[in-house]
């Protein structure tokens, strides 16, 4: 079977905020914007790399989600604590300015993991945690 | 005329507002673990007073600021201290402390063996001693005992 990973789905809940996120401090392409308001379906993914992409959609838009589950994903996300994403780069220390420079919020500085790895980590405009691994 | 329902998102703004607050301050933590930190530097950041900033973190995350900050080091710890070359003294050194008598008794509590004991278990058999994270390790665990 011939079966890639394609697009992966994060919340947002400003999409202005969190498309400049994606498009002006990460430099993603936007792939597609449809919808109005709040109801936004944007699509975006890295220059070059057509095969990747991140919609960025409204929480609990569907219509079997009760209030309550509704309530408890908007606190979530507030939180820190629903939706999250792993990207990775061959420059780190690189991506890590520039995002930082854009007024990301910082969860972690570039690292040495005990566990092998080499990353760090920020909030989009959302309260997603997005962390960046190095690769060689 | 005010409509019940504008009342009603205006808390539910304030409380998501106030959550993600909340988030900065276990950013926070999960950023400067390794440095002297406490409540009131956290409170101060936060800009509200130590005593509702604990409630309403407790009550978002299940546990008081300064457990989760102790329970961050340990977690740490608990991969250091896996590395085999690392002392006791180094590893609580190296995730903030804050004593070392401290971080033994913390560190005994929440894991179930002393960090000595784990990091010699560790050094023999690196597979078979649990790594820790949000105090899941069972206070006595099997591989332990």
């Amino acid at each position: 079977m011939d079966i890639t990973i394609h697009t992966t789905v994060l919340p947002h809940d400003d999409p202005d905020a969190s498309l400049a996120f994606y498009r002006d401090v990460l430099g993603f392409e936007v792939r597609s914007d449809v919808g109005q308001g709040r109801m936004r379906w944007i699509t975006v993914g890295p220059v070059g790399q057509v095969g990747t992409s991140i919609l960025l959609a409204p929480p609990a838009a569907d219509p079997g989600i009760t209030e309550d589950e509704r309530r408890t994903i908007a606190e979530m996300m507030a939180k820190g604590t629903y939706g999250w994403i792993l990207l990775a780069t061959h420059d780190l220390d690189g991506v890590f300015e520039k995002v930082s420079a854009g007024d990301a919020e910082i969860v972690q500085e570039p690292t040495d993991q005990p566990y092998g790895i080499r990353d760090c980590a920020f909030r989009d405009p959302a309260g997603n945690m997005v962390r960046i691994q190095e690769v060689g | 005329m005010c409509q019940p329902s504008w009342g009603r998102a205006r808390v539910e703004a304030q409380r998501l507002s106030d959550l993600a607050r909340l988030r900065r301050v276990r950013d926070r933590i999960d950023r400067e673990y390794g440095r002297p930190l406490d409540i009131e530097v956290l409170a101060r950041a936060a800009n509200l007073p130590a005593a509702p900033l604990g409630r309403q973190f407790l009550l978002a995350y299940g546990l008081a600021p300064y457990a989760y900050l102790m329970t961050r080091r340990i977690e740490h710890a608990t991969a250091l201290l896996r590395r085999g070359d690392l002392s006791v003294a180094e590893v609580c050194s190296a995730v903030g402390g804050p004593s070392l008598d401290t971080f033994r008794t913390c560190f005994t509590e929440r894991v179930g063996v002393s960090p000595d004991v784990y990091r010699q278990r560790a050094i023999g058999a690196a597979a078979d001693v649990p790594s820790v994270r949000n105090g899941e390790a069972p206070l006595t665990g099997p591989r332990l005992a």
